[in-house]
């Protein structure tokens, strides 16, 4: 392929290319996968996640965000900022230390790691003499203190993480002074937590694992005090002026302790089991905050009545005597409050709570009554139901922008209207070029409108096609209906809901006409909506058509799921677009292809059984084109049904391997956790790969043939205005591509609008084109007397793009998984080809027009063509004369998912999904670029008293 | 039935003149037969057009022997190799007509229907431990009937021997073209797909190249068994024990030139159907010359269909003068008790 290129090698041209078109993965948006770790810094504002591949994101203010990977990819354990630095540390589950810092550099800040540091006990200890098991970074900057199992605190130095050996706090000076009969019970304990005294920087209180608390004089290097604690210890949290502390317990309980001078070893204030009497889980970390009118908050994870909520993921927070347990539907991984951490001020106010669950991040507003949630401009759960589908729109008109945001807020209104308490670094990325819409369809039928103009994927507006049907599900079903005097008082948080309560509710495709507002979406079982946008609530009956695509074929019997039931009578849809056609396809198989023509209203939907065409404006079903080889029983019988149930057996073991991970969720010695997973997950990939091994690895060689399955799958629809009978009069038409590498074109009599609604739409096959080849037609195109692609329906009437070159005569391209073709029109005859496969065994996945500006000069830009291959490769091919301009991997080509996910938007971007939580963003083009640029700047430190502040926030992370 | 006559050796005639004359001979003017002969190799061969009734009669020596056949009855599995030692067992079957049914003969169609079905090609240019097989799909229904896996082979390579990824043949199905050509087996190594190198693709990359060439496939193979490979010039060794080569040999304009033009025109011919008609084939735009003078590269060359008829060139010709006798034997429609299975020649 190369080789044929390169005498073809233009100076001229190779630098142009360098000027359109260059490779760049420039931001990751949504949630990130299995998220492990939190952290915070109060003095930069930044929030901090670890994740179990070893990632390191950074968040603040919306657009300031860093990302940075270890090169273990190891379990991020804990996060740790250093105090009034920008600066943090993080630890791994291989007990590796690694020193992260934020520097400027030309202009924009970025996050590079510094050092790494394994502590080494001396020679013959055993590990766990050195595995770290909580970490304090002192408010003098120097030094880090590392708990252990052992129970010994390391002292290292910072940046160079030189241990201090002078300095290391041993279990046995500890216990020296320790009541016998306390301390003969309780020797080698691990470090459950270390907290610095918060006014204080002298003193460190030391919490081990079975009970016993110490106050450490860092001075003197002595206990001060002993807080003999009867419960196993989970965490520790020092009250803001220092006299007291709160410890947390194994058993459920929270207890607070007096510290004074006088007293060396005072008794317990108050010892609490929240949930009580009954037997309860752990709290595995508590926060005690002060506020102007004296009513603390306590806010805790964990605690829940063992037996009836033991399987709960809950945070308490207890104000007076309003208390909730914020209820999530995934495992709390870390949480932290955000408080006022000016130094003088005399109490905390906590303002917020920021919850890192393992499937979302929720931000409880804390200060407005009823403390409603927060809408998070970045980290969205693009999974709360799976994704299915996404489609892109570029450059979205004004008019529509707005009224989708308004749409959109009017569905927000429980939303706490605080502005986004994580607010630290500035956003120093240019304004977005233009207004751009990614539109996923999911699992549940609903359709979530994202605002990706930038940086921050930000949900605008969420489209629910369910009202529509009529499901198992009662849509008033509310998980929140506890009664007021409910204990313990739960309340439902967050919005990840993996659980779709009828699949065929599933979105396949969606097609959105950003000039005229009209929404195609086509799911599951066969149904296809056509919607308009409505400023206001509406009550109105949907149409509803049934299309048969099975017309002339008798005899067959479909096996797969049944077509939805509809709702009779009008139906109340909120404002925002409103369903006004339902057309469902019989046998109601999942769509495959759909086109939408706002102009001439018509709506085009396929299957693997054919492909029909709704003429929307008459609410009339213009045509069905059963495309289905006789001999294709597998296609009738419903074909997924056998990948459905490996799917779902799938589902089911990662089920339970994520129950057993729950269950294993208490943390012993620190890694104990993920050791298990780590087993359970090695031996699930075991029996899959035992399975794997059963079925011999070889691959038939067979050219394909009529009688192959699915070939009558339509793949794609395509509307055209061009000339498909003479060279004198062109028409309206659509094209059909199908899986057996059939090009179907029907010419299309559109009544002039002012008699559209009294004459019929008329259609003709008036070609039939078979590829040899017989490979999947993924794509069709007609390019204009100019060799450029027709514009899109309603671009021409709204003065955004030049009116097609009718003079010239047109050509068609047919992109099939193997090779490219251009033919002419009406006359087809073959004009050219690229053959890809043949030459390079790749495939064809997705294939899209991009238009490429020049970043050298504004006059300059041209048309392409986008191809993703399934082996993840991009590669951008010039239009007309379908040469390979360049190649770049993007997509591992085992990440099956990622490929099959990918979109690309108009102007050389795209986006494919990294995890079932993240679309990665990537670019083409040297124009179009939406990727993070910010800086953090060091706050002044306004006191040394500061600094206690801070140091305390460090929380170590638990669970 | 016999007949003799003499024909003058230097001016054959035509074919159809010889044919009137066999016809006129055996007093079967309607009857439409099937003409054969035996070679020096006694091998029964087809004359059935001027070429071959010249080639016959220049064989001679002194005698043609030519067996006639009626064409509905006619046993197209007399003709080919070894035709003549099978022959003499198909006479013994006839006195022994139950032995006779354990070896069913494989059906083969007349020469005028002959295409290639596979070849060697590239014999040349290739180390000897190679085969460069071309398999022709098209105009069949045979399936291509083979299966590839993954595995490893040693090579040589500048750090010494090592074991390298390669894709194998894996199984041939019954009955299929890859089977029947007898040019590939199992475990032969696929080294290239239509000139292009495998190595460094994966077993789903060379499936997808394979199939995307299944309508005219040129596979090389270094074939597990080396002991059938075309020994070249004078070396007259085997060459199994061979396996000497790091790389395919630098040759590759050559190969690309053979696969471009090896690349059949029916690969290509996409059917269009205008307005409900007829299927035809859809034409080739001719290129506005300049602009795509470049693609002529991509758009691949056209080769008229090559003449697929029965190699027939490793005959030695024995020139002898005077004339020809010709020995036939024609079936009698009488003697049909002996005929139990169309294969037999009455004497």
């Amino acid at each position: 392929m190369r080789r044929f290129l390169r005498p073809g090698h233009d100076p001229v041209r190779e630098r142009l290319k360098r000027d359109l078109f260059q490779f760049n993965k420039t931001v990751e948006h949504g949630f990130p996968h299995q998220p492990s770790a939190l952290g915070y810094s109060p003095f930069l504002r930044l929030m901090a996640i670890g994740t179990r591949s070893g990632a390191i994101k950074l968040y603040g203010a919306p657009g300031v965000e860093f990302m940075g990977l270890h090169e273990e990819n190891n379990t991020v354990m804990q996060i740790h900022f250093i105090p009034d630095q920008c600066q943090l540390v993080t630890l791994l589950d291989d007990n590796s230390l690694h020193l992260w810092s934020l520097k400027q550099h030309s202009g924009a800040s970025e996050l590079r790691e510094e050092h790494r540091f394994t502590l080494k006990g001396p020679p013959g200890s055993p590990p766990s003499a050195t595995q770290i098991t909580a970490v304090l970074p002192h408010s003098s900057r120097e030094v880090l203190y590392l708990g252990t199992e052992s129970g010994n605190i390391f002292v290292v130095e910072l940046p160079s993480f030189r241990v201090l050996e002078d300095r290391t706090i041993t279990s046995e000076a500890v216990l020296q002074r320790v009541p016998e009969d306390y301390c003969n019970r309780r020797s080698c304990e691990l470090v459950e937590a270390l907290r610095e005294h918060p006014k204080n920087p002298d003193q460190i209180l030391i919490g081990y694992s079975r009970g016993l608390i110490v106050l450490w004089d860092l001075q003197n290097n002595k206990v001060t005090h002993h807080f003999l604690g009867s419960q196993q210890l989970e965490n520790l949290y020092w009250q803001r002026d220092g006299s007291k502390f709160i410890s947390c317990h194994y058993d459920g309980s929270y207890t607070q302790w007096p510290v004074s001078s006088d007293n060396r070893q005072p008794e317990p204030l108050e010892n609490l089991v929240p949930y009580g009497p009954f037997p309860c889980k752990a709290i595995s970390k508590i926060y005690w905050q002060t506020t102007k009118n004296g009513l603390p908050y306590i806010i805790f994870q964990g605690g829940m009545p063992r037996a009836s909520y033991g399987d709960r993921h809950s945070i308490s927070v207890v104000h007076g005597s309003q208390q909730t347990a914020f209820d999530f539907t995934s495992r709390v991984i870390d949480f932290f409050i955000i408080f006022s951490s000016e130094p003088t001020a005399e109490f905390d106010d906590p303002s917020a709570m920021v919850v890192l669950a393992e499937e979302e991040l929720v931000v409880i507003d804390l200060k407005t009554a009823g403390w409603p949630a927060v809408h998070p401009p970045y980290l969205a759960s693009l999974h709360c139901s799976a994704i299915t589908c996404s489609h892109h729109v570029s450059n979205i008109p004004l008019k529509l922008w707005e009224r989708i945001i308004s749409a959109g807020s009017k569905q927000n209104i429980h939303y706490s209207n605080m502005p986004w308490p994580i607010d630290g670094g500035s956003n120093i990325a240019p304004d977005p070029p233009q207004r751009d819409l990614l539109l996923t369809g999911h699992e549940d039928g609903t359709v979530r409108f994202w605002d990706a103009s930038g940086v921050c994927l930000h949900l605008l507006y969420k489209l629910s096609t369910v009202r529509v049907f009529l499901t198992d599900a009662d849509p008033n079903d509310n998980m929140n209906t506890l009664g007021e005097d409910e204990w313990p008082p739960l309340r439902k948080v967050g919005t990840f809901d993996p659980y779709s309560d009828d699949p065929r509710l599933g979105i396949q495709k969606i097609y959105l006409c950003k000039y005229s507002g009209y929404l195609a979406v086509a799911g599951t079982a066969g149904q296809v909506l056509v919607m308009e946008l409505n400023d206001e609530d509406a009550e109105h009956v949907v149409d509803h058509a049934e299309a048969d695509l099975l017309q002339d074929q008798e005899g067959y019997r479909w096996k797969g799921h049944e077509k939805l039931k509809t709702r009779d009578g009008p139906v109340r849809f909120e404002a925002g677009f409103q369903p006004f056609v339902l057309v469902q396809c019989q046998p109601p198989a999942v769509v495959t292809s759909l086109a939408l023509h706002s102009e001439w209203k018509l709506v085009a939907f396929g299957t693997s059984h054919g492909f029909g065409l709704f003429d929307h404006q008459q609410k009339r079903l213009v045509f069905v084109k059963c495309t289905l080889h006789p001999s294709d029983q597998l296609a009738l019988e419903g074909p997924l049904s056998r990948v459905k149930s490996l799917k779902k057996s799938l589902r089911q073991s990662f089920r339970r391997i994520r129950r057993s991970r729950v269950s294993s969720r208490k943390r012993r010695g620190g890694s104990g956790n993920a050791a298990e997973v780590q087993e359970a997950n090695a031996k699930f990939d075991q029996d899959a790969l035992q399975e794997m091994e059963l079925a011999p690895v070889q691959r038939k060689i067979e050219a394909r043939s009529a009688e192959d399955s699915f070939t009558g799958f339509v793949r794609t629809l395509y509307f055209a205005d061009t000339f498909l009978r003479d060279s004198s009069r062109h028409c309206p038409s659509l094209w059909a591509g199908t899986n057996g590498g059939t090009v179907y074109a029907f010419c299309l009599r559109v009544p002039p609008a002012e008699r559209r609604m009294d004459e019929p739409v008329r259609a003709e096959q008036a070609k039939e084109i078979q590829l040899m080849h017989r490979a999947p037609v993924v794509g069709i195109l007609v390019l204009d007397g100019r060799s450029t692609p027709l514009p899109e329906p309603l671009e021409v009437a709204h003065d955004l793009s030049k009116s097609p070159d009718m003079q010239g005569s047109h050509q068609l391209l047919v992109v099939s998984e193997e090779q490219f073709k251009v033919f002419t029109l009406p006359k087809v005859s073959s004009k050219l080809k690229l053959k890809l496969t043949a030459l390079e065994g790749c495939r064809v996945r997705k294939v899209t027009v991009a238009n490429f500006g020049s970043c050298k000069t504004d006059d300059y830009s041209e048309n392409d063509l986008a191809v993703l291959t399934n082996l993840g490769d991009i590669q951008i091919i010039s239009l007309p004369f379908l040469k390979l301009q360049i190649r770049y991997p993007c997509i591992r080509k085992e990440d099956v998912s990622g490929i099959a996910s990918c979109v690309f938007t108009k102007y050389g971007q795209g986006f494919y999904l990294i995890s079932p939580s993240e679309f990665e963003r990537f670019s083409l083009s040297t124009k179009w670029l939406v990727e993070p640029r910010c800086v953090v700047d060091m706050p002044e430190v306004t006191s040394n008293n500061h600094v206690h502040k801070t140091g305390m926030e460090n929380a170590v992370r638990k669970s | 039935e016999f007949r003799r006559f003499s024909l003058e050796r230097s001016k054959p005639g035509k074919f159809e003149e010889f044919y009137g004359l066999l016809q006129h001979v055996h007093k079967i003017p309607n009857v439409d037969v099937l003409v054969g002969y035996t070679d020096i190799h006694g091998d029964l061969l087809p004359i059935n057009n001027d070429d071959n009734y010249h080639k016959a009669v220049s064989t001679a020596n002194p005698l043609l022997r030519i067996f006639i056949q009626r064409k509905e009855d006619a046993d197209y599995s007399a003709f080919g190799t070894d035709t003549m030692t099978r022959k003499k067992n198909v006479l013994s079957n006839v006195l022994r007509p139950d032995n006779h049914k354990k070896k069913p003969h494989i059906v083969i169609s007349m020469p005028q229907d002959f295409r290639p079905v596979s070849s060697i090609i590239d014999v040349d240019i290739l180390p000897e431990t190679h085969r460069r097989v071309r398999l022709y799909k098209y105009g069949t229904d045979k399936p291509l009937g083979f299966y590839i896996r993954d595995g490893s082979s040693v090579r040589v390579t500048p750090h010494g021997l090592e074991k390298v990824p390669g894709i194998f043949i894996s199984r041939l199905v019954p009955g299929g073209l890859a089977q029947s050509t007898g040019l590939l087996a199992v475990n032969d190594e696929v080294l290239e797909v239509n000139g292009i190198e495998v190595s460094g693709k994966s077993l789903d990359q060379v499936t997808d190249m394979m199939i995307a060439n299944s309508r005219n496939l040129i596979i090389t193979v270094r074939p597990a068994n080396q002991r059938n490979n075309v020994v070249r010039n004078s070396r007259t060794s085997g060459s199994s024990g061979q396996s000497t080569e790091s790389s395919l040999p630098s040759s590759t304009p050559n190969i690309l030139a053979n696969f471009l033009q090896g690349e059949d025109e029916s690969d290509e011919e996409d059917i269009i159907i205008e307005d409900s008609g007829e299927p035809q084939q859809i034409p080739k735009a001719a290129p506005p010359s300049e602009s795509l003078e470049s693609l002529t590269q991509i758009e691949l060359l056209h080769e008229s269909t090559q003449n697929g008829f029965l190699p027939s060139g490793e005959m030695d010709l024995n020139h002898s003068a005077g004339s020809i006798s010709m020995e036939y034997e024609i079936q009698d429609p009488d003697h049909k008790s002996l005929e139990e299975d169309g294969t037999i020649i009455t004497l």
